[in-house]
């Protein structure tokens, strides 16, 4: 019974390592939109590096996605597939209504990339505990 | 598809995570297999079987009521 290759322990470092590119993503964008105004005074240089560690860490995260993807085994890929088409769905659907909104004044406030994420996250994270409910 | 996966488990004395380090998958998967909620791969069911040394057959039968008729 015993395995080179452990399943369980090559999910766990492949959470780890995307959590913690994941982190490095988010704590470098909100650098990259804080910094420039609160600590260097738009200093170009500095902000253009400051944007390039973004971009950086986010290429380390979608690799570290892809990564972890890959190593899912038959099941649970299945379970994020059916996760990420939904989500991709629900996505292009309310952010185009969204955006049709504000164009015919059903909205008054101007639509916010932020939201269209936010709902994209919550529907992820649904069908995520759906799909492992339905094979429990 | 029917699966005997459960029996042969428990007639070797392993557990679920057992079965499921020997087959690299996940445990949540080993169960899902088990209850019937989720058919394996082929290649999933060829390391099974080769794992149980059985033919495949003899683990996994389709289930009648899934068959179309005629």
């Amino acid at each position: 019974m015993n395995k080179v290759k452990n399943y369980t322990t090559v999910n766990q470092q492949n959470t780890k390592r995307l959590m913690f590119w994941t982190a490095a993503w988010v704590i470098s964008m909100a650098i990259a939109a804080f910094a420039p105004r609160f600590i260097w005074d738009f200093n170009t240089t500095l902000t253009i590096i400051g944007v390039l560690l973004n971009i950086a860490a986010g290429l380390g995260m979608l690799l570290a996605n892809r990564q972890y993807l890959i190593d899912l085994d038959e099941m649970q890929r299945k379970i994020m597939l059916e996760a990420m088409g939904l989500t991709l769905g629900v996505g292009l659907v309310f952010g185009l209504s969204y955006e049709l909104f504000e164009d015919i004044k059903l909205i008054t406030s101007e639509p916010e990339i932020s939201h269209v994420v936010i709902v994209m996250a919550i529907t992820y994270l649904i069908a995520n505990i759906k799909g492992h409910r339905k094979y429990q | 598809m029917k699966n005997r996966l459960k029996v042969l488990r428990a007639e070797r004395d392993w557990t679920q995570a057992q079965l499921a380090d020997a087959l690299n998958v996940s445990r949540q998967t080993i169960n899902a297999i088990e209850k019937g909620k989720f058919d394996p791969s082929l290649p999933l069911a060829f390391k099974a079987a080769k794992l149980f040394k059985m033919p495949i057959e003899e683990i996994f039968q389709e289930d009648t009521e899934d068959v179309e008729e005629g």
